[in-house]
């Protein structure tokens, strides 16, 4: 290996360990505010990288009905939760299970936009609300069970995702336009804007985030609810606003990430499994709760991901799921009392 | 009609169709077996011991590739080369059994220690990986796999043919929920069961729960081996699709499905999700227009809703509706003494000290719980510790019983150092305790219960358990537990399930676990809290006896006229310190104590 082929493999790493790093962010929020291992992370980037490649080619991505369904699933739901006497907070549902919806239905089938940037604003708004909605249906009514039995309820969920993925998308991969065609050379390297723009989406959401979790009264909500449940319900948090805004985050994450891989990579619908489990990976270096760690995991995941795939193609995917192995372990040298699950 | 009935009929009717039944009925019976029998393994694992795991495909696949490899790879026919052709599967077998456990417990120890979600996290990890190996490496064959696997041979008998591997694998598995069974209703067993939900109360009666839930990991593993093995030898073919992750995702569906609590369950839900799988790949291509592996979503959906709806799964269904004709086994036996002895503690003599306290100090980031606290137990004297609302009481209790570390100074148990010990150290060293939120086991019986507390004081391990070794130590811990509970004013409620008690009473039952250690130093973390009058005194008259006998007794309580009656001496934290100590008589005049309990400026 020659320098020149360490540095693009740097670069290749850095560029996937972005994706990596906003795919941790996402299962650190979810799983802190939440208590969910939210498994089916993943299956938002390939929605989203998909439904994009549906729209250039000039088709309405099919799993919009996948969206009208959950949007009705939960409209139904919430009526029939209120005719028991639950609590139902009706603005909330208004804008995840009717005004989102509605306008992405708008913008997928009639309007059809061409401009990229519309194309962009139609698939988050298609996978967006997915997530809300999925927490609504799937995880709310199991708000007291255990982590491991939410846990198992990610897994099927991620079943029931990949499953409807390969029946919306097909089983064929698709890659979408590049964001920017632009490269550079620089010192006998070439530098991709599509790289650049991955890197750069990637730093803006983490300082917005960054930004949303300190400033905003509704980040402090959401941190207040990581640190301690039931002390922010008495408070006055909702359980509910936390666990849909946070799921909401997650899906923005991951569709952003969709979008911004696709071009590089093909996409098929059960990529993003193997895409969400490297963010897993890189989560799990910070314990499921540090987000400057989960960061510098994914740096790592990327780089190991991309020299393993120069000297050890085959396998790449095996070294890069052992590094837990070793993390884990270290990790395990710290604790000799033993806690109660929650 | 009792469930042990059932199964003999349901073996006898299964016995006496074997022979007729269609070739087709057959092989998915065979089939059944094989799943259940990796079913059953996570049934131990999450629904007895509250872990799970995602990859027991991947070990079905080690057990399946060991004996593929050995009895086809010319250089394994080499190493080899002295055995007879026959005796091949039977080494695959112990290279699979070996290989597996060895997966397992190293997969085990890295993340069992540390919280529960980080097993599964790590058999997805480990599931996927092992299907990438066996797919790359081209010694087994890569993605094509290996074919020419020999059938099994049994004393010159060919097990060829499905009708006859079947009867092999059937009763392999009965074997295997027999020998579970049995395990379950053991000492290990309490052990096992306490491992959901109780891993600090259990690692306090002296349970290394970590060591138990690697054991339990490595069982699950062992019986995926044995199914793989079994597999590789009626499929005579081995490549690495069904042992990829999905198919260790459908495993834990057919026991969460089946009912994760129940050995039987396992059978249930393999039963069940191999039938459906079956129906769904015929009709949902047609229904669809596509073909696809469609059948994922129906399944997810499934356990979705079985979580939902009943996540304990169909066998409680089961059981509830077949209550009126199907008796549960008979009550508990009575346990009567034994020929085998429990271990017995020499108690310290009377004024010995046992429990030593120097200079303890906890921070939490800024906030100081414990400031330099002193204190010392002696053996055969009730010591009370007071204090008001978050004076540091539980936070000192935490560090004397090895629950947590001191940020500074000593705890020192009969005379040893016991810095940064387990709690089950502390166990070991003859500490027993109660917990201030009571940590029974609430479907669990009191007699169960108290049992738990004896757990140091029996040997018997997994296999003599297994295959009813242990009967004798048994009823003696059974016998020592009935004991306790007589002691404690219980033998009513020996049998009922500990939740159905009221507070009061769970807390005595604590007590009785605790004594059932026969420990030398007791902690009682507010006994008397929930107890009525008579009760209060019954409690105090038990105390009083146990310091008679030579037990070192500390005391945290609220109630003052308990306390000022029996203690005989007393320490009082406020904010952390120690603002008196000794007699009842002396603290009851101390200026400090009396502005901390009415307020007021003191001195």
């Amino acid at each position: 290996m020659d320098l020149q082929i360490a540095l693009l493999l740097v670069q290749d790493g850095i560029v996937n360990g972005a994706i990596y790093a906003l795919m941790a962010l996402a299962l650190v929020l979810v799983f802190s505010v939440t208590r969910v291992i939210f498994i089916p992370q993943g299956e938002f980037v390939a929605y989203a990288a998909l439904a994009m490649a549906a729209l250039q080619s000039g088709k309405p991505p099919a799993v919009l009905w996948m969206l009208l369904a959950l949007a009705a699933l939960t409209l139904l739901v919430e009526a029939v939760r209120q005719a028991r006497g639950a609590e139902v907070d009706w603005k909330g549902t208004v804008v995840w299970a009717v005004l989102l919806p509605a306008l992405a239905a708008l913008m997928l089938l009639v309007v059809q936009p061409q401009s990229m940037l519309l194309q962009v604003l139609s698939v988050l708004l298609l996978v967006v609300p997915m997530g809300p909605l999925v927490y609504r249906l799937v995880y709310r009514p199991l708000a007291h069970a255990t982590v491991l039995i939410l846990l198992i309820v990610s897994v099927a969920l991620h079943l029931v995702m990949v499953g409807l993925g390969l029946f919306f998308f097909g089983a064929e991969g698709s890659r979408t336009a590049a964001f920017s065609e632009a490269r550079w050379d620089v010192g006998g390297m070439t530098i991709s804007g599509q790289s650049l723009v991955i890197l750069g989406v990637t730093a803006l959401l983490v300082v917005a985030m960054f930004f949303f979790f300190e400033r905003s009264i509704v980040g402090k909500a959401l941190r207040a609810t990581a640190i301690n449940r039931v002390g922010a319900r008495l408070m006055g948090i909702p359980t509910s606003l936390s666990g849909d805004l946070s799921f909401a985050l997650a899906a923005l994450i991951g569709a952003v990430s969709g979008l911004l891989i696709a071009p590089v990579t093909t996409i098929y619908y059960d990529t993003g499994f193997l895409i969400g489990l490297k963010g897993f990976v890189a989560a799990i270096v910070g314990g499921l709760g540090s987000y400057p760690l989960a960061l510098a995991g994914a740096l790592l995941v990327g780089l190991l991901e991309s020299f393993s795939s120069f000297w050890a193609s085959a396998f790449k995917e095996v070294i890069v799921f052992t590094l837990i192995i070793p993390v884990l372990w270290w990790r395990s040298l710290n604790t000799h009392h033993v806690e109660d699950e929650e | 009609m009792k469930p042990l009935h059932l199964v003999i009929g349901f073996i006898a009717l299964l016995a006496a169709v074997w022979g007729y039944l269609p070739p087709f009925t057959v092989t998915l019976l065979c089939y059944i077996g094989l799943y259940s029998m990796v079913a059953v393994g996570l049934v131990m694992l999450t629904g007895v011991g509250g872990m799970t795991s995602f990859g027991q495909a991947a070990f079905v696949g080690l057990g399946a590739y060991a004996t593929a490899w050995i009895c086809t790879s010319p250089q394994a026919a080499e190493l080899l080369g002295a055995l007879p052709k026959g005796a091949y599967p039977w080494v695959g077998l112990l290279l699979g059994l070996a290989v597996t456990a060895l997966v397992a417990w190293v997969l085990g120890a890295v993340t069992l220690r540390l919280s529960g979600h980080y097993l599964p996290l790590g058999t997805i990890a480990w599931g996927l990986s092992l299907y990438y190996v066996f797919g790359n490496l081209q010694s087994l064959g890569g993605f094509t796999g290996l074919s020419g696997i020999p059938p099994l041979e049994l004393f010159g008998l060919s097990l060829a043919s499905p009708r006859v591997l079947g009867v092999v694998i059937w009763a392999l598995l009965l074997l295997a929920i027999w020998a579970l069974h049995n395990l379950l209703d053991s000492r290990e067993g309490r052990a096992i069961r306490a491992l959901k939900t109780g891993r600090l109360m259990a690692e306090s009666m002296g349970v290394d729960t970590a060591q138990q839930r690697i054991k339990l990991f490595v069982l699950a593993a062992l019986l995926a081996a044995v199914s793989g093995w079994l597999y590789a030898h009626m499929q005579r073919f081995v490549n690495p699709t069904p042992f990829n992750l999905n198919i260790g995702i459908e495993y834990l569906f057919m026991a969460v499905v089946g009912g994760s609590g129940h050995l039987w369950g396992a059978v249930l839900g393999a039963t069940l999700i191999t039938l459906l799988k079956e129906q769904l790949q015929d009709w949902l291509p047609r229904l669809l227009g596509t073909t696809g592996n469609f059948e994922i979503v129906v399944f997810g959906l499934l356990m979705l809703l079985v979580l939902q709806r009943a996540s304990t799964g169909l066998w409680p269904l089961l059981a509830n509706a077949t209550r009126s004709w199907l008796r549960p086994d008979a009550p508990a036996r009575q346990p009567v003494g034994g020929a085998a002895q429990l271990d017995q503690r020499q108690l310290p003599p009377a004024g010995q000290q046992v429990l030593e306290a120097r200079k303890v100090t906890k921070r939490f980031a800024g906030l100081v719980a414990n400031n330099a606290v002193d204190m010392d137990v002696r053996a055969s004297e009730v010591h009370a510790l007071i204090g008001p609302n978050g004076a540091g009481k539980s936070t000192f209790f935490n560090m004397i019983s090895g629950v947590d570390d001191p940020t500074e100074g000593q705890v020192r148990l009969m005379g040893q150092d016991m810095r940064g010990k387990p709690s089950r150290a502390f166990a070991a060293l003859g500490l027993g305790r109660t917990f201030q939120h009571v940590r029974l086991l609430g479907e669990r019986s009191v007699l169960d219960n108290v049992a738990l507390g004896a757990h140091r004081r029996g040997h018997k391990g997994w296999v003599a358990s297994m295959l009813r070794l242990d009967r004798g130590e048994e009823a003696a811990v059974l016998a020592e537990a009935m004991r306790q509970i007589e002691r404690c004013g219980l033998a009513e409620v020996a049998h009922t399930p500990a939740a159905s008690l009221p507070l009061g009473q769970q807390r005595i039952v604590e007590i009785a676990r605790a004594l059932a250690g026969q420990p030398a130093i007791l902690l009682l973390d507010e006994p008397a809290a929930g107890l009525r009058h008579l009760e209060k005194q019954s409690l105090a008259a038990l105390l009083t006896q146990l310091r008679a006998e030579g037990l070192a007794i500390l005391v945290v309580e609220h109630d003052m006229e308990f306390v000022m009656n029996l203690a005989d001496r007393i320490t009082v934290l406020e904010f952390g310190t120690v603002i008196a100590h000794g007699t009842p008589a002396e603290v009851q005049a101390d200026p400090r104590v009396i502005a901390a309990y009415l307020g007021g400026d003191m001195l």
